[in-house]
Parts: C-alpha cells; structure tokens; sequence
C-alpha cells in the first residue's frame, strides 16, 4: 500500500469534512436531550420515542412509502415497454420524435412538470390525495427508467430473441422468458432508481399532494419552515441509517456476484487445461 | 452399379423439399440475394460455401424466417413459407454467433426448445442427456455459457439446435471453432444423424474440405449469386467457371486463346523430340519424378501419362483415375473428371455401406471423342516412344509467346479464337528433372517447396514468369529429395487433366 502524502492527506480529510459533517452535526444533535437545537444539553434517545408517538410524521411516513412502491412499479413497466419500442421496433413513423420526448421531462423543470400536473389535475377534477402523488412520480421516473433500460437493450444481442423464437417461442414467450431475465439487473436498477426518486421529491410532490396526503418530504420541509426540532434530526437520522444501510448492501451483494462469477470462470479455465 | 445411389436431384420426379424461386433479398438498395432459384431435396446435406459477405447466413435467415424475400417465394414442402412466422416453421437454426441464453445452464439451453413442445419431463431429460453425450458436454451440463470455452459453446449451440430434430436443420458454420479431430469427429456424427434420422441439413462453411467431406450438393456462392450447385467431386473436377475452380481447391488458370484442333491425330514436334529420351528414362532413371506409369499404358503407347499425383498411400485401393485398366478401357482412364481422393475416400468409409461399392464413372461424361476413338485403334498397333504424338480432338489453347499451346482434349466446344481458361489441379501435374512424354509439358525453375507431410506442393515459376503448382504424394520416404529450390524442372500433364473454362 503506497503511503499517502500530506498533500493528498489534507485534501481528503477536506473533501470528506465537507461531504459528510453537516450529517454528523445532524446525527449528533439527534440525540441531544435538550429541546435547542443549538445547545447541548447530555445524550439522549427521547426524540425518537418522540417521533413513533407523532402521528402526523407516521402517517406521512406511510404515504411516501406507498407512493415509492406503487409508483416506481408502474413506472418501471411502462418504461420497460416504451424502451423496448424504441429500440426494437425498428425504424418507424416519428420515432426519433419519439425517444426525443421520452428523454425530455429529464431535463424539464421540475417546477414546470408540477404545476403542469396540477393544471391537468385540477381540469380533470381529480381530488388531490395519494392518488395523484402516485401518477405524477409515475410520469416523471418512467423516463429514467426508460433510459436506464434502453441503454441495456441497446447492447442486447437480438438473435438471442430469434433463437428463441427459432425453438418454438411465441414472441411473448421470448420477451418473458429470454430477455427480461436477462436485462433484469437493468430493470431492477430502474425500480430502484424510480423509488430513489418518489421517495425524495419535494417539488413535484408539493404541487400534486392535498391536505388529505403529505409525503414525508413535504412534512419535513413545512416542519422546517416553523423552526427545527430535535424531531426532525431524529427522522433524518433514521432516512440515513437506511439509506447507509441500503448502500452498503447493494454493492456488497454486487461485489459477491463479481466474486462468484470470476471464480466460475476460474473454474471453467481449469476445466480446460 | 448401385441403383440405390443418392441423386434425388436427377430424378424428375423427385419433389424438392425447398424450393427458391426467383428469392431476392434487398436490405435497403443493397442486394444480398440476387434472383436466385435452386431446389433442396430431402435428405440432403446441402453446403453453402463462398466468401465472407456473400449472402450465406442471409439465405439461411430466410428458411429460418427471420427476413423475408424482397421478391420471390421460397417453398416448403411444396407450400410458401412467408406467412409462417420462425416459432410454426419445423426449421431449427444453428446461429453462425451461437445465441446462447446466458441466464440458462447448458442443459437448460439444451432443452429449451423440447420444453416449448411441452413434453413430460423424463423425455426431455432423456433427450438433453443424448445431445450432451453427442456433443460430448456432460461435464459441462450445470454451468452457464460464459463459464465454458469457445468450442463448447459451439458444441452447446449445435446440441440445442440438433435437440428438437427439426426436418430441416441450418448449420451456419457449425465447426468452425472445433479442433480438426474433434471437427471431424462430429462431421461424423452429423452424416450419422442425417442417415439415421433423414433430416435435410443446409450447412454454411468456410472449409472447403469439410463441405467435400459432408456434403450431398455444394452451392458456391459469390456476391449474393449461386455460381455453381453440383456434388462435391464434380465441383472439384469440373467447376463450371474460373471463380468456382479457384475458390475450391488450388488451382492453377491458364488464360489464352482457343483453337480446335484437327480431328485426325497428329505429331506434336515437342513432344516427339522430346519422347526420344524422355520415355525410355521413365522406366529405370529414378530422376523421373513421377510415380511410376503403369506399364501397359506405355506398352500401347498411350502418350497421356505421366499421371503422377495419385493417392497418398501406394497400397491403398488406388482410385481408378491412377489406373487405367490395361488395355481394357485406356479411353475410360483418359477421360477426366474422376472424384478426387476425399470423395472416393468418403465414399469406401461410409456410403459403401449405404449404397453399395462404387463406379467410377461420373455423370454426365462427354461421348467418347475423337481422341479417344484414335486412342482405340492405337491399341491394335504397338506405338514406339519416338512417334508418340497427342490424340487428335480438343483444343489448342495459346496462352503465352514462345510458349507451346497446351492441349486439352475434352471440355466445352469453343469457337477458334474464343478465350478460356484452362483450370490445372495441383495433383495432375507432374514434375520431372527430364523432359517426360506428355502432351503438355513445360519448363520452369522450382521458386518453393511446401511439405504437408504427405504431401508435397512443388511452386514452379514458368519461362513467362507464371507460377504453377504441382503436388506430389510422398510415397517414399526419401523420394525426390533431389528436386530442390531452383532447380531446373519439367512440369507436365495429360491432355484430360486440365478442365476448359469458358467463361
Ligand atoms: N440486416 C442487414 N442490413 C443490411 N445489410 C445486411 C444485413 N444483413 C446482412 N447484410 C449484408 O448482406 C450481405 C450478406 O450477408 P450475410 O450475413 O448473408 O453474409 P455471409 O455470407 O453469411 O458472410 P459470413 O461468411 O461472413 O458470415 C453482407 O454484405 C451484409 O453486409
Ligand atoms: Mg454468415
């Protein structure tokens, strides 16, 4: 292992400082006793007790998870589908047209995609509420998980489909049985790209929900705007205890499949000889 | 004579089982396949042989239904294809990329498609675990596609496709990756399959000697075009054009100008100066560099040996081609084309079996020319080695300046004057130290010697500059050692050895 330097020493120590010490402020005062969130008062887990016992933060806790799921869900198939048009359907009528307006609400203001929503929401007259949270998360992540998925069938070799095919398959056949589980990991970084993002949108979300419905974020941020409690760097706490977790996870797991696979062809290399 | 000789293609009331009729296929403004119409009939082993690009794996996209004809129809059976979407057709594809699922073990791949027909369980086990033991696989049948080898994977691709017996089956270069005993091995096997289970395969190689080996008819192709359809020892012995011959085998091309040549025999200057020394040193001087011509042949004074390159094993049967009869049929042995040494080979290993012995008679063999008919008479009367001379018949052809013409006495009739081509196999040209008593011989310096161990192939630079090839077979251990690099040589052969080509 080469040593590091002070001049990379230094700069590591800063870029890490601000990365990660506003959450440590955060995660310590979580656990501060007094009800300032400026002072420390000596440790304590009360605020915690504190928030399973607030209604309003659980309920909104609910709302947000239900809206990820649902949502990354629905988003996840149609944009599997549209994905799958675009690129294997071959040149047709106005397709460029097409992916071009799959890719656009990526970059669309996400202001503008809200209050789009809303104007259509109110024209309709569909009563905001879980409802509309959900279609509006559904409309927006769709289009990155049709990016995520047509990037992977891009590269997707095309007679495995036809060999398929050529065994019998019907063309529906082929999708379920040949391609999806091949581009799975795609799909399912999709979903989870799509949950990502339900579960942290504050703007569309505050456009689209009602007084029956309030997402997490929506409640964090009004709770902000009356002054910061203790509470709220509990509930952060949490989100970051599951984010780390999910994290570390992930590519765990990932780091073991890399493992597996390269013993395999260890395996397989050894076989040979 | 075996009745039971397998040519449904020259039978009229045979019905082909695939029929292309006027099948063109265009990607864009490119033309991939031209007009093209040919029958395949059942029970074939049909190999598509031609340069990369030519249009093989797009004619084997069309059985499969996986392009459809721009123009044209191909037929089935007798019934059109083109609305019978690729998972109805009873076609099976062995992809040239092998399109193995990568999320499936190699069983799995296996029987994926005998899973579609919805068969109980133990018959698909019995079937995977026969196509595995084919392929030679077994060790291989948990793991995934990525952890087994190239040439595994091929074996894999080709059980997969094989697993369903298809009636027709398409090989897109089934082999290519597998080592020439393991090749050859499952070359076997699929001649084996095909007898046993009468599947038609249409198989798509680069190897030129592996369609001679399995093949019923070989298509070469050229640029989106079947050039020439025929069995492989005609398509060896009488391509129909210069690309065919070069394309199969070596060959060396002569180019020039025709000219009939008078019916009547007449002396050749050359050769009958020439045969003062040449014909008695072909006996006893070991510089000859030929195998020995039989003895009768030159007892009758049949000028057209020698016949050197015959095959690689002196005791072996010799193929009929090295040996004319005696004096019974001399007019038989002089006339080409006869199978080369991989088809009769074939043909005693395995269709013997089958069919019963061979005849060594091609088809379609020109009536018995002139030439010959001179040759008949000539056996009555002994002919010395001084008034050796050349049947009369065939063509001159005029192919360099102060060259001699060369001499072929069967082929095509051609106008005086007309140009062709005159294709020379390696194996029938002869090379001697000595001026031998042929009816083609020319003079040339040895450039290069390549040893197949086997075989030898002498590269010889002409007077003009023009390279030709001769091949020898190494019969003896230490036989012409004493031609070597830059060695003045004569190379010769018959006046039947060369095929005419004219276009
Ligand atoms: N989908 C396609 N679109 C456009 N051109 C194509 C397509 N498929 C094939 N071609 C062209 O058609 C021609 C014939 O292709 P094909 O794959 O049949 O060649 P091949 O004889 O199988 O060659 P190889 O021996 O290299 O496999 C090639 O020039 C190729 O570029
Ligand atoms: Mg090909």
């Amino acid at each position: 292992m080469k040593r590091l330097t002070w001049f990379n020493t230094t700069s590591l120590t800063l870029g890490f400082a601000f990365l990660y010490l506003p959450m440590i402020i955060l995660v310590i005062y979580s656990f501060n006793a007094s009800q300032l969130v400026t002072v420390w008062a000596g440790f304590s887990t009360k605020w915690y007790g504190e928030l399973l016992r607030n209604e309003a933060f659980l309920d909104a806790a609910w709302v947000t998870l239900q809206v990820a799921v649902v949502s990354s869900t629905i988003a996840t198939v149609l944009g599997t589908m549209a994905a799958y048009v675009l690129v294997r359907a071959g040149r047709f009528w106005g397709r460029t047209l097409f992916s071009g307006m799959i890719y656009a609400p990526l970059v669309m203001p996400e202001v503008i995609t809200g209050l789009s929503l809303l104007l259509l929401f109110i024209g309709i007259g569909l009563d905001r509420g879980v409802l509309t949270i959900i279609l509006a998360h559904t409309t927006f992540s769709m289009c990155f998980v049709s990016v995520v998925v047509s990037s992977r069938l891009v590269s997707f070799d095309r007679s495995l489909e036809e060999a398929a095919l050529d065994l019998g398959c019907s063309p529906f056949q082929a999708f379920r049985l040949v391609t999806l589980p091949i581009i799975a990991p795609a799909v399912i970084s999709g979903w989870l790209l799509a949950f990502t993002l339900s579960l942290d949108d504050l703007v569309i979300a505050s456009f689209t929900a009602g007084p029956s419905a309030t997402t997490l974020p929506i409640k964090i941020w009004s709770s902000i705007r009356l002054g910061v409690s203790p509470e709220i760097n509990a509930l952060s706490t949490i989100l970051i205890g599951i984010v780390a977790v999910g994290v570390v996870t992930a590519s765990l797991v990932s780091k073991r499949q890399l493992m597996r696979q390269d013993a395999d062809e260890k395996a397989a290399v050894r076989a040979e000889a | 004579m075996p009745e039971t000789k397998f040519a449904p293609w020259t039978d009229p009331n045979e019905k082909p089982l695939i029929q292309f009729r006027n099948v063109t296929k265009r990607f864009g403004t490119f033309t991939a396949i031209d007009d093209q119409s040919f029958d395949i009939y059942a029970k074939e082993f049909f190999a598509l042989l031609g340069p990369s690009g030519c249009g093989k794996t797009t004619m084997m996209r069309m059985l499969a239904g996986f392009e459809t004809p721009t123009e044209g129809t191909i037929l089935l059976g007798g019934r059109d294809i083109a609305p019978i979407p690729p998972n109805k057709r009873e076609v099976n594809m062995m992809f040239q990329s092998y399109a193995l699922f990568p999320h499936l073990s190699v069983r799995d791949n296996i029987a994926f498609g005998l899973k579609r027909d919805k068969l109980p369980a133990d018959r698909i086990a019995a079937r995977v675990d026969e196509m595995l033991k084919l392929t030679r696989l077994e060790k291989f049948a948990s793991r995934k596609p990525h952890q087994i080898s190239g040439g595994q994977r091929q074996r894999v691709a080709l059980a997969r496709s094989l697993a369903k017996g298809p009636k027709l089956l398409l090989l897109d270069e089934p082999l290519g990756a597998l080592d020439a005993k393991l090749r050859q091995d499952t070359q076997f096997e699929l001649m084996d399959i095909q007898e046993k289970t009468g599947t038609t395969f249409v198989i798509v190689t680069h190897d030129q000697e592996e369609a001679m080996t399995v093949a019923s008819r070989v298509a070469v192709m050229d640029d989106g075009r079947i050039v020439q359809i025929a069995t492989p020892d005609e398509i060896y012995e009488a391509p129909n054009s210069a690309y065919v011959a070069d394309f199969i085998g070596d060959v060396t091309l002569f180019s020039g100008t025709a000219m009939n040549r008078a019916p009547e025999a007449e002396p050749i200057q050359e050769t009958a100066e020439a045969g003062t020394e040449a014909a008695p040193e072909e006996a006893e001087n070991p510089e000859t560099e030929t195998v020995d011509t039989p003895k009768a042949v030159t007892d009758i004074g049949v000028p057209v040996e020698p016949e050197a390159p015959i095959s690689g094993e002196p005791d072996a049967p010799e193929p009929a081609r090295a040996e004319p009869a005696p004096a019974a049929a001399p007019a038989k042995a002089a006339r080409g084309p006869q199978p080369n040494r991989m088809g009769l080979w074939l043909h005693d290993k395995l269709w013997a079996k089958v069919f019963g012995p061979r005849t060594d008679i091609v088809r379609q063999l020109p009536p018995p020319s002139d030439a010959e008919r001179t040759l008949k008479s000539a056996e009555t009367e002994p002919v010395s080695a001084e008034t050796s001379r050349a049947p009369g018949g065939g063509i001159t052809i005029d192919w360099a300046e102060g060259q001699p013409p060369l001499i072929a006495l069967d082929g095509p009739e051609v106008k005086d004057g007309q140009q062709v081509q005159l294709a020379l196999r390696p194996e029938k040209v002869g090379i001697s130290k000595t001026k031998p008593d042929a009816v083609n011989a020319l003079k040339g310096k040895v450039i290069d010697i390549a040893y197949l161990g086997n075989l030898s192939t002498y590269h010889v630079e002409l007077e003009n500059g023009m390279m030709i090839k001769a091949q020898l077979a190494n019969t003896r251990r230490i036989s012409r050692r004493d031609i070597t690099w830059e060695d003045e040589v004569w190379v010769s052969w018959t006046g039947t050895a060369g095929v005419v080509l004219t276009s």
